[in-house]
This record gives structure tokens, C-alpha cells and sequence, in this order.
């Protein structure tokens, strides 16, 4: 069964539709990126998936079970967990209490310590500066905090929404490696990023939207060798 | 010469907006513009309609340098944008939006005339039925409509179009590029800015393409759409996904 599946979701903002009946599915221990061009829908998709956005038709279920009209804030309890665009980071605190923060829902609360320890292990670099002030922090820096925070709050299905924007190749290359030693832990993913030849290196399957529909979907080589994605971005 | 933009420079703070950007547009031409979030599509049109000054650059429209020139001005002179977040005078009806529009356009009119004008334009864009309602009610593709139309009540020779098709739906986007191809006809030179690609290399005859404030490629749709620069620049660099697949 799939963890995630997303069925026939239309959605947008005020009267402005931005989903046409889009439909993915999340295996379990899979790492799938949904790519495509500015404006295709990507971020709208991600935001109706976790329930900020409303879905004006079509449902969402978790483990088979439909969480469509569970509210936003109570889908990390169940595991649904969303790194936002551009971080989102309370950049006045410190790294751990950024980490903290992550933990609210019930779940992740009673094993707070536990779970520090693991991102610590997992970023040394968040437990150096466990003390400094979020927003002080360079940039790669804090898209770190920013996947570490969605892992302290247990997920079982993690989004991340443009992991590598604004980071130097190199950064972008050690959170690319992260994400692969989350899934060798089992962890479901979804990932957007805006560099699609580095997506698809390293997804099992991958989307490409269009124009708020599904352009083309398959295994993330078979995206890759597929030259109508090229189409997806410029046109022609 | 309609436009040539010339060395432009534009920065804020530390950060290079645009650097060296040249561009020329013939009359009568269409040209895309288009690139990566945050490539500095929109700043070039803010520097070309005189919303900032250049940092180092000259503007030249129809020969006469026209660079920090007022939008204002820009506007009486025959330039025209429509922007790229539609705020119409929401409680104003939709002909005294257009009416705007042409008063403060290229042939100044009185009012009187400029009613006349707007009601054209109105049928022109398909909105004369609504042209006593009040802008607010007008639904995203109406009102994408309406913004068109204040733009071309100021009867301009060159209309800038900021993203025009963004939130339409295809059969909009396909009315819309068939709007902006008679635009053309009528006699207006274009200089569009769009993420619809298909529609913008569709309808352009030349495209050119910023990334980082800097332009990488231009040339014909065909001709852009096959350079390996542009690729990258929409599809990620390779060599990092490369330097990723070695370890993993």
C-alpha cells in the first residue's frame, strides 16, 4: 500500500485554480521529487497536501486512511511533517530551541532528548551552534535546521520544499547525502528542488508537473532519460 | 530601433541585479523575456519604464534616451506595462479603469475622448459587456483583461507584458496569446515576460534569456530552447549531480 496518496487534487488561491486533478503516490522507504517549471504548481501541491491550502476537490490519505479534513497543524501527529520554501526558521532562537520547536506534536514531545541526540549526529554542525541564534547562521546552515527541525518531529512522511535553493553546489550536495542516509532509515520523502538533473540522481520516482497537471511520471531514470522534461521547462 | 538597452547595470545592496544587459528590439517585433526565479526579469522593466534608475546603462526608446525617465513620462512618450500582480481601481467601474489608462497615456485626451477610447479597447479585449461593473467583481482572467486594456487605452508603440497569462487556464492562455498576437497587428511592438513557456515561445519571435541579472542566451525559440546554457539554468547544473552520484 501506498504511505502517501494524493487523489485527483484541484486547488488554488482564492478564485485563481492552480491544480488540475493531480494524483501521486508515495511508496514506502522511497524517496519521490516532484519537479517542474516556475509556477507548475509544485509548492501549491505541497501546501494542499499537508492541509494549509485547502483541496477544492480530490482527497488525501495516509496509510490508507483519508486525513483530508484533518487540519494542518494536527498532520504531524500522524506523521505528515512539511520543510517549508524558505526555511521558516525562528531566527531570533537558538538552533536547539528551533529544534524544540519541531517536537510539539504529542509523538515527537516525549522523546525530545532522544531525538536531539540523532540530528546532532546526524548535522554535528547544528550541535556546535546548538546555542547561536538561528538567524545569524549562513544559509546552508539553516536549510539544515530546517530538515533537522522536520526530523524532530518524528516523520514518517517528510516534504521538502526547494532544498537547494540559494545554497553553494557543495552545501547542496552534503543535504543530498542526508536525505539519502534518511531513507536507508526507511523515511518516506518527497522532495521539490529546482536543480531536476540532481533530483531525479537521486529519487526512486519522480513527477514532473506542468501547468498544475502531471506531465509525466515514472522512475526517476526513466525521468531522467526522458526528453520531453526538457519540454516541461521551456516549451519546446 | 524601438528600444535598445544598453549596459545596464542595477544593484541592491550587495546584491547584482542585473550586469550588462543589452537588448534590442526592432519595431513591430514580439520578444520574450524569460529566465529563473529571481533572474531580474521584472527589474529590467522596472529600469526601462523608469520605476528606478539604472546603476550604469542607457535606455534609448525610438532613439531618444530616455533612461530614468519617469513612468510618467514614459507613458505620454508611448511606453506601456501591464504588472505582473493585477491591482485595478477595484471601486472605480471597469471603463473609468480603462478611461485612466488613456488620460494619462500617449495622446493625453480629455475625457470625453478618452470614454470613447476606452470603450474600443474594452470590445477590443472582450470586457465591453462589463464595463459598468465595478473592477473588484471581475473574475483573475477578467481582471488580467482589464489590466491589458488600461495599458492599451494609453496607446503605446511598445507594451511591456509582465507575466499576462499566469493564473489563466488553457483556453484563457488561448485567447490571450490570439489578444496578444492582434495587439501586434494593430502596430504595437512587445517585450513579454512569461513562465507560461509554450504560449511565450508560441507567440515570440525572439526570446531572450537572463539568469542572475545576466543575459546567457537569445535568439529564436527554437534557437534558445536547444542552448545548453539555458538548459542549465532551468534544469540545474550537471556537474553537481555528478559530484553527488560518486558518492552515492
Amino acid at each position: 500500500m501506498a504511505k502517501l496518496e494524493v487523489q485527483d487534487i484541484s486547488s488554488g488561491y482564492g478564485e485563481q485554480q492552480v491544480l488540475w486533478g493531480v494524483s501521486l503516490s508515495l511508496e514506502p522507504g522511497k524517496l519521490t521529487s516532484l519537479v517542474g517549471s516556475n509556477g507548475a504548481g509544485k509548492t501549491t501541491l505541497l501546501q494542499t497536501t499537508v492541509g494549509a491550502l485547502k483541496a477544492w476537490t480530490g482527497s488525501v490519505r495516509l496509510d490508507g486512511h483519508e486525513i483530508t479534513s484533518i487540519p494542518a497543524h494536527r498532520r504531524p501527529e500522524l506523521g505528515m511533517v512539511l520543510v517549508p520554501e524558505g526555511r521558516q526558521l525562528f531566527s531570533s532562537m537558538s538552533v536547539q530551541e528551533n529544534l524544540e520547536m519541531g517536537a510539539t506534536n504529542s509523538r515527537a514531545r516525549t522523546r525530545i532528548d532522544s531525538n536531539l541526540e540523532r540530528v546532532f549526529e546526524m548535522f554535528p554542525r547544528l550541535k556546535e551552534r546548538r546555542s547561536q541564534a538561528a538567524g545569524t547562521m549562513s544559509g546552508g546552515e539553516q536549510q539544515m535546521l530546517a530538515v533537522a527541525r522536520g526530523i524532530m518531529a518524528e516523520p514518517e512522511v517528510l516534504m521538502i520544499d526547494e532544498l537547494s535553493l540559494g545554497l553553494a553546489p557543495m552545501l547542496a550536495v552534503n543535504l543530498f547525502e542526508k536525505l539519502l542516509a534518511l531513507k536507508n532509515m526507511g523515511l518516506t520523502m518527497l522532495l521539490v528542488e529546482q536543480n531536476v538533473q540532481l533530483a531525479l540522481k537521486i529519487s526512486d520516482y519522480a513527477y514532473v508537473l506542468r501547468e498544475g497537471r502531471v506531465f509525466i511520471d515514472g522512475p526517476a531514470g526513466e525521468v531522467a532519460a526522458n526528453q520531453e522534461v526538457r519540454t516541461a521547462y521551456l516549451g519546446v | 530601433m524601438m528600444l535598445q538597452i544598453q549596459g545596464i547595470r542595477k544593484t541592491f545592496g550587495g546584491l547584482i541585479a542585473l550586469n550588462d544587459v543589452n537588448l534590442e528590439i526592432d519595431d513591430g517585433e514580439i520578444v520574450g523575456l524569460i529566465g529563473p526565479n529571481g533572474a531580474g526579469k521584472t527589474t529590467l522593466f522596472n529600469i526601462i519604464n523608469g520605476v528606478y534608475p539604472p546603476d550604469e546603462g542607457r535606455v534609448l526608446f525610438q532613439g531618444q534616451d530616455v533612461t530614468a525617465k519617469a513612468p510618467y513620462r514614459m507613458s505620454k512618450l508611448g511606453l506601456a506595462r501591464t504588472f505582473q500582480i493585477v491591482r485595478p481601481l477595484s471601486e472605480l467601474s471597469v471603463l473609468r479603469n480603462v478611461m485612466a489608462g488613456s488620460c494619462f497615456g500617449r495622446e493625453d485626451r480629455p475625457i470625453g475622448e478618452a470614454a470613447e477610447i476606452a470603450m474600443e479597447t474594452l470590445s477590443f479585449v472582450g470586457l465591453a459587456n462589463r464595463a459598468d461593473a465595478l473592477a473588484g467583481t471581475l473574475n483573475v482572467a477578467q481582471k488580467k483583461r482589464l489590466e491589458l486594456a488600461r495599458s492599451l487605452a494609453a496607446r503605446p508603440h511598445l507594451l511591456l507584458l509582465d507575466e499576462v497569462l499566469a493564473g489563466l487556464n488553457p483556453t484563457e492562455i488561448t485567447n490571450m496569446v490570439e489578444t496578444i498576437r492582434e495587439i501586434r497587428h494593430k502596430g504595437v511592438t512587445i517585450l513579454m515576460i512569461e513562465h507560461v513557456m509554450r504560449a511565450l515561445m508560441n507567440v515570440s519571435d525572439r526570446v531572450t534569456v537572463l539568469d542572475y541579472g545576466e543575459v546567457i542566451a537569445r535568439g529564436t525559440p527554437d534557437e534558445v530552447s536547444n542552448d545548453p546554457r539555458v538548459i542549465e539554468a532551468y534544469l540545474g547544473d550537471p556537474k553537481i549531480a555528478e559530484s553527488l552520484g560518486s558518492k552515492a
